[in-house]
């Protein structure tokens, strides 16, 4: 039955798959990047509350969203490659994790940069900035552990068992604002109701998102195609790659 | 159009420092990461250069022995 999924376990596979995709996976993400982000920040009205401060939005809600979802996926990457022992996952966990951090990083400033003019500070310790703070830790930790060892097994064991333990702080960041009095305003966007937001923002929003997400994965393929090469580098598949790569830029052959 | 010029666009009611300082952050770590993803390949590709390199001059030597 699953037989067909058989030659997708194979490194070469992987690496080439991806190669195709990234180019059509970064072009959309460009494309819906820049209209979500112009219609964003030239377009979309200003809210009647905080004026046009609350076009941070547009960078704020995807990165944080994804952050998130990110995570998720990174802790599932961990767990298959602990239980079923599969090298790529934990490929996949190392090209997830910079992209994730990176994200979390954004959230927390875009976040802070808002927060200042509409909450008079840049930071307060309450229940979703902490909790979302603790999250770039542990994707730091992550990403540590992942490189912290030379034989690079233990390392992707190590950072696995970091990533599957944090899971427990997902719930916790995206309940904190239920949970807790908090300054942070509720969930922009609800899953089973309408959104308490205008269409003439909320469509621009989800253009971001959409962005964002395409975004995400094409950082995504292009981290586990390096870590593909990486962890391969012995085998001639990937010497003949590269060496392929080596003859069509003739001026690096020069310089080295 | 959200905005009456160019001028009220960068102003964003009062509020441009923090608008334009958060979207040029956010820009300026994503250039960040996309170029530490292309930077990785390069040296990949340096390294496997050099170790063809040696190898080669190894080689050599090992046939200038002989």
């Amino acid at each position: 039955m699953w037989r067909w999924l058989h030659p997708y376990a194979k490194p070469e596979t992987v690496y080439h798959l991806l190669g195709r995709w990234l180019p059509w996976v970064a072009g959309t993400a460009t494309l819906m990047l820049a209209a979500g982000m112009v219609w964003g920040l030239a377009f979309a009205p200003a809210d009647y509350q905080q004026g046009d401060s609350y076009r941070i939005i547009f960078v704020h809600v995807p990165t944080a969203m994804l952050s998130m979802s990110l995570y998720v996926g990174l802790a599932l990457s961990a767990l298959i490659g602990r239980v079923w022992q599969l090298k790529m996952a934990d490929w996949a966990l190392s090209a997830i994790a910079p992209v994730g951090l990176t994200f979390t990083f954004i959230s927390l400033v875009t976040g802070a940069i808002w927060g200042k003019p509409m909450w008079g500070t840049w930071w307060e310790w309450d229940a979703r900035l902490t909790s979302q703070l603790i999250l770039l830790f542990l994707y730091i930790g992550v990403l540590a552990l992942y490189h912290a060892f030379s034989d690079n097994r233990s390392g992707a064991k190590a950072a696995g068992i970091l990533a599957m333990v944090g899971v427990i702080n997902i719930p916790i960041i995206r309940y904190s604002v239920e949970w807790w009095n908090t300054l942070h305003q509720g969930s922009t966007l609800t899953v089973f109701e309408r959104p308490p937001m205008a269409n003439s923002m909320l469509v621009p929003l989800l253009v971001s998102i959409l962005g964002f997400s395409l975004l995400a994965a094409s950082l995504i393929f292009q981290r586990m195609r390096n870590e593909i090469l990486r962890q391969e580098l012995r085998r001639p598949w990937v010497k003949q790659e590269l060496a392929e790569l080596a003859t069509q830029q003739p001026a690096m052959k020069e310089q080295s | 159009m959200a905005f009456e010029s160019w001028q009220a666009f960068i102003e964003m009611g009062g509020y441009g420092f923090y608008v334009w300082l958060a979207f040029g952050i956010s820009f300026a770590a994503i250039a960040v990461l996309v170029i530490n993803g292309f930077g990785a390949r390069v040296k990949l590709q340096r390294e496997f250069i050099k170790q063809q390199q040696r190898q080669q001059r190894l080689a050599q030597r090992k046939k200038e022995v002989s």
